[in-house]
């Protein structure tokens, strides 16, 4: 199926109109010496019904999250999707619209945009959000190359509490800017609120916090703004979780100047890691400094308001190499997903999701807590993460959980991390019949 | 009356959600929790299901899309997508996974990814791919930490990345991102690379150029091998944008031309949707010397099973927090098991057959500054028209009147009042036929009755927008 429109007959009519024989001659332009003499290696094509069904059948060789009872987070959330907001995105005036260049046409997707923008920066408590970012890793690298264009300095001291790819990614982004890194140690699952204070100084340039942490725990942000505003133009950079933000008190309420964050949880499905959303809301005075396109209000002739991309000086098409960024292509439509998903959900929605979450993993981790060889680690506050500890060989409490349909968690040997555990993370989908069974297999295990 | 904003609906205590009752035993997490960390105020709308489903619908009618009829927006490659390819991004077994599964659980996705590695290796003539950028903006800094990685490890600083000043504005700024500098290098008479010039520029601090061929303006450069060969004399590398490659395909390959990277654009050439400005996806292919620089972790094979390698001691690192935008690398790989070889090339004789013939048609209506072949795309000034009196912007508006998307305007940046033509492979005749008629008979408004013209759009729900007072007073939120 090649999804060519055309008819042999049409053809014939248009190579006549332009004046050529045949097809070939249009290619006359492509030298001899570097055109393909044989046709590609790529098996030939299929009908849409042998496409669905090969398709299907790859599928099986997955284990979709459908099948099993998942404690997995680490990032990547497992929330309800109200069956809306697929409804809607699948609108095909939205997902086959390009970037809104013709505002007139365009009115659906950029009056989305900037209610997008509004309710990000609800959600934070922040003056004002762009359009959208990749995902949060690159949203956290394009936020400390804003943070070191702002401040004019080039050192960032980053929490190892703070998401591991994250770390890495942002590592990738600033090592091309000179960027140091300074990493700040743990303390159980927090940072290290003493060695913060200890590393600060008046050459850093953005000191990086997530909230809740890569472990689920709940940052002291108060203390942490403490220890940051005697230093003068030192940014407060936080990455949050904006489902939490349901239950937890803003960044803009601890004097965060720029957030970021990975939207996903507002309405985006895994999908294996993308497409998700990256999100950045900031003061007002960095508007200027801010990646990204936005959204901005103002009117038409006739008086009536109207939406457009605006602030574009700021942007590779107009400033090139001058640009704050070079972000074209972002994520609009996941955008859109958490717009819908915001709208439906609302402040009751988001406040009850983010409870549950909350409810749900205090209840499991309390009772873990009961059970002999296994311990939360997390001593402070957290969310609806934890971090467990056991004194059997992780391999195995996976291997039990897996025969009984039940993903155990992530198993952070595989970060760079010096403790051994699983991050447990639950959200609102897991019911109580699920936990129990979680506590159940640990049991056994403890009981052997 | 203007459209409300989804927050003029709402009303205190509305509710549009359910959720399961609590089934764990309920605790007051103003002491669970150190009740200073609990948020007292926040502030989204409430709103009943059905409001929500009629206020987006609504937007959505005032939304423009492939669905709604052409899109002409050369460089950007609009094509027609595929319906099957959105119901098979959502197969359960397919979408349902999370990032952090073992590779033993996922083995059906990651053969799938690693056969679209090989598709596009193979499409392009390249060694090994990267699917995780996640834009071809992406793609293209990656590319980017790449070359500059590569000239480290050589213990060599260069500095220099030549673009041509007829790029697309991502190819500098991604440049100056990855801390090069950039130098403009000037377009001949014809739009084509000047080989004098070029070689004028280059020198042993000159890192790479950035290059799209056919180049921004639909024109094949036909020098390719001499541009390689003054660039790689100096020790430079030869980067590929590839946002124009459903001109080549099947016919020519970026490796073929000696190209030693590049980035792909799935959400153009490989007809995934672009909704709105996004999610697009931008991997990036590299020659076997470039290959252990590759972000991680890395897609292997190991006799049967795939799996992700995290250890690549020279890898720059990573750009994306897990592997990339796969559902739309999904409905890519579905597109190029569709079509095959064959129809991989069929597409790119009929983007080509129909870019052409409307070039036929319209090029003495509209000045064509380049008599150059084209392929896929070709650019028209609308300076004829300038002159009297109606500008390009004026004739996109005037097109949104007629019910059709306007071309790109304004870019490439070496043509004054330009409208970049990319009608892609999906459309027919008739639609064509249709555009080359309006864009005609705006050019007779513009002699008859200019001033119809100059005020457009009449037809659209909302009429000229005052940018001006966007920029001035930003609104950026309710
Ligand atoms: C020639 C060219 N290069 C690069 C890009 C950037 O791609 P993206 O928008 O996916 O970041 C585009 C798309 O706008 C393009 O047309």
């Amino acid at each position: 199926m090649d999804y060519i429109a055309n008819t042999p007959q049409e053809k014939e009519e248009m190579l006549a109109a332009i004046g050529v024989q045949k097809i070939a001659e249009l290619f006359s332009g492509i030298p001899r010496k570097v055109k393909l003499d044989c046709p590609l290696d790529i098996p030939a094509g299929i009908s849409e019904m042998e496409l669905a069904h090969d398709l299907k059948e790859i599928a099986q060789k997955n284990l979709s999250l459908g099948e099993v009872i998942s404690f997995l987070g680490a990032g990547a959330y497992d929330h309800y999707i109200p069956a809306i907001v697929d409804h809607l995105i699948l609108r095909s005036e939205f997902y086959t619209a390009y970037t809104p260049y013709q505002a007139e046409l365009s009115q659906g997707t950029l009056q989305a945009v900037y209610e997008y923008q509004s309710m990000i920066s609800d959600l934070t408590a922040m003056d004002l959000a762009n359009a959208s970012l990749l995902d949060g890793g690159s949203a956290l690298g394009e936020a400390v190359l804003m943070a070191s264009r702002i401040s004019r300095k080039k050192k960032i001291l980053i929490s190892q509490s703070l998401h591991p790819a994250y770390r890495e990614v942002a590592r990738t982004y600033g090592r091309q800017q000179g960027l140091e890194f300074i990493q700040l140690q743990l303390n159980n699952t927090v940072t290290d609120l003493l060695e913060l204070d200890k590393t600060i100084d008046q050459e850093t340039a953005a000191v990086v916090i997530q909230y809740p942490n890569f472990f689920g725990s709940i940052e002291d942000m108060n203390r942490i703004e403490n220890i940051i505003s005697p230093y003068k133009n030192v940014l407060l950079l936080m990455v949050v979780n904006p489902l939490a933000l349901g239950l937890l008190r803003p960044p803009g309420d601890f004097g965060a100047d720029i957030v970021i964050g990975e939207g996903q949880v507002l309405g985006s499905p895994l999908n294996y890691g993308g497409p998700y959303l990256g999100f950045m809301a900031v003061k007002k005075r960095y508007l200027r400094q801010m990646p990204g396109r936005v959204v901005g209000a103002t009117t038409d002739e006739s008086g009536k308001r109207g939406f457009v991309l605006t602030m574009q000086t700021r942007e590779q098409h107009i400033r090139r190499e001058k640009a704050t960024s070079n972000i074209c292509t972002n994520e609009a439509l996941n955008a859109l997903s958490a717009a819908i998903y915001m709208s439906i959900m609302g402040r009751q929605g988001l406040r009850e999701v983010a409870e549950q979450c909350c409810k749900k993993a205090h209840y499991l981790a309390n009772r873990i807590n009961k059970i002999p060889g296994f311990k939360v680690v997390n001593k402070s506050d957290y969310f609806h993460e934890f971090l467990l500890e056991t004194d059997y060989s992780i391999d195995k409490v996976k291997k039990e959980m897996s025969k009984r349909g039940v993903i155990a968690g992530v198993d952070i040997s595989r970060f760079d991390y010096k403790k051994e555990g699983l991050l447990v993370c639950v959200t609102e989908k897991r019911n109580r019949g699920e936990l129990d069974k979680y506590l159940t297999v640990l049991e056994a295990i403890s009981g052997e | 009356m203007s459209k409300p904003l989804i927050k003029e609906y709402s009303s205190p205590g509305r509710k549009g959600y359910s959720l399961p009752t609590l089934d764990v035993p309920d605790i007051n997490l103003e002491e669970e929790l150190n009740p200073k960390f609990i948020r007292q105020q926040l502030d989204l709308p409430e709103l009943s299901e059905v409001d929500v489903a009629r206020h987006f619908t609504s937007l959505s009618q005032k939304n423009y899309g492939v669905d709604s009829g052409i899109y002409p927006l050369g460089s950007c490659t609009m094509k027609y997508n595929p319906k099957i390819n959105e119901d098979i991004a959502r197969i359960e077994g397919l979408s349902n996974l999370h990032p952090y599964q073992e590779d033993k659980d996922l083995q059906g996705s990651l053969k799938i990814l690693y056969e679209l590695k090989n598709n596009l290796a193979e499409i392009s003539g390249m060694d090994e791919v990267t699917l995780q950028p996640a834009s071809g903006a992406h793609g293209e800094l990656t590319a980017l930490m790449i070359i500059k990685q590569y000239f480290k490890d050589k213990g060599e600083e260069r500095k220099k990345i030549v673009v041509p000043d007829s790029a697309h504005g991502t190819n500098p700024a991604s440049a100056a991102m990855a801390g090069f500098e950039v130098v403009e290098l000037k377009s001949n008479e014809r739009g084509m690379i000047d080989l004098d010039k070029l070689r004028g520029l280059v020198d042993e601090d000159t890192a790479a150029l950035m290059l799209t061929n056919p180049n921004t303006l639909g024109i094949f450069e036909r020098e390719i091998l001499e541009v390689a060969e003054i660039v790689h004399g100096v020790g430079g590398l030869l980067y590929y944008d590839g946002a124009n490659m459903n001109a080549i395909m099947g016919y020519v390959r970026p490796g073929d031309m000696d190209f030693d990277l590049m980035h792909f654009n799935l959400h153009k050439t490989f007809s995934t949707p672009h909704g709105g400005g996004g999610p697009g996806s931008g991997p990036v292919g590299v020659k076997k010397f470039l290959t252990s620089y590759l972000p991680k972790p890395v897609l292997i094979k190991e006799g049967n099973f795939f799996k992700w390698e995290y250890h690549r001691p020279h890898s720059i690192g990573r750009v994306h927090s897990f592997y990339g935008n796969y559902s739309v690398i999904l409905r890519a790989y579905a597109y190029i098991k569709a079509l095959g070889a064959d129809g991989l090339r069929k597409v790119t004789e009929n983007a080509v057959l129909n870019a052409n013939y409307m070039k036929a048609k319209l090029k003495d209506v509209y000045y064509l500054p380049y008599e150059e072949d084209s392929l896929h795309e070709f650019v028209l000034s609308a300076s004829k028209q300038k002159e009297k009196g109606a500008t390009t912007l004026n004739i996109a508006k005037r097109l949104l009147d007629y019910g059709q998307y306007a071309p790109t305007i304004y870019f490439p940046l070496v043509v004054k009042e330009a409208l970049m033509i990319e009608p892609t492979e999906t459309e027919n005749i008739t639609t064509l036929n249709k555009f080359i008629a309006t864009m005609i008979n705006i050019s007779r408004e513009i002699e008859n009755n200019i001033e119809i013209v100059k005020n457009a759009p009449h037809n659209t729900t909302i009429k000229k927008l005052d940018e001006v007072k966007a920029a001035r007073k930003p609104d950026l939120r309710w």
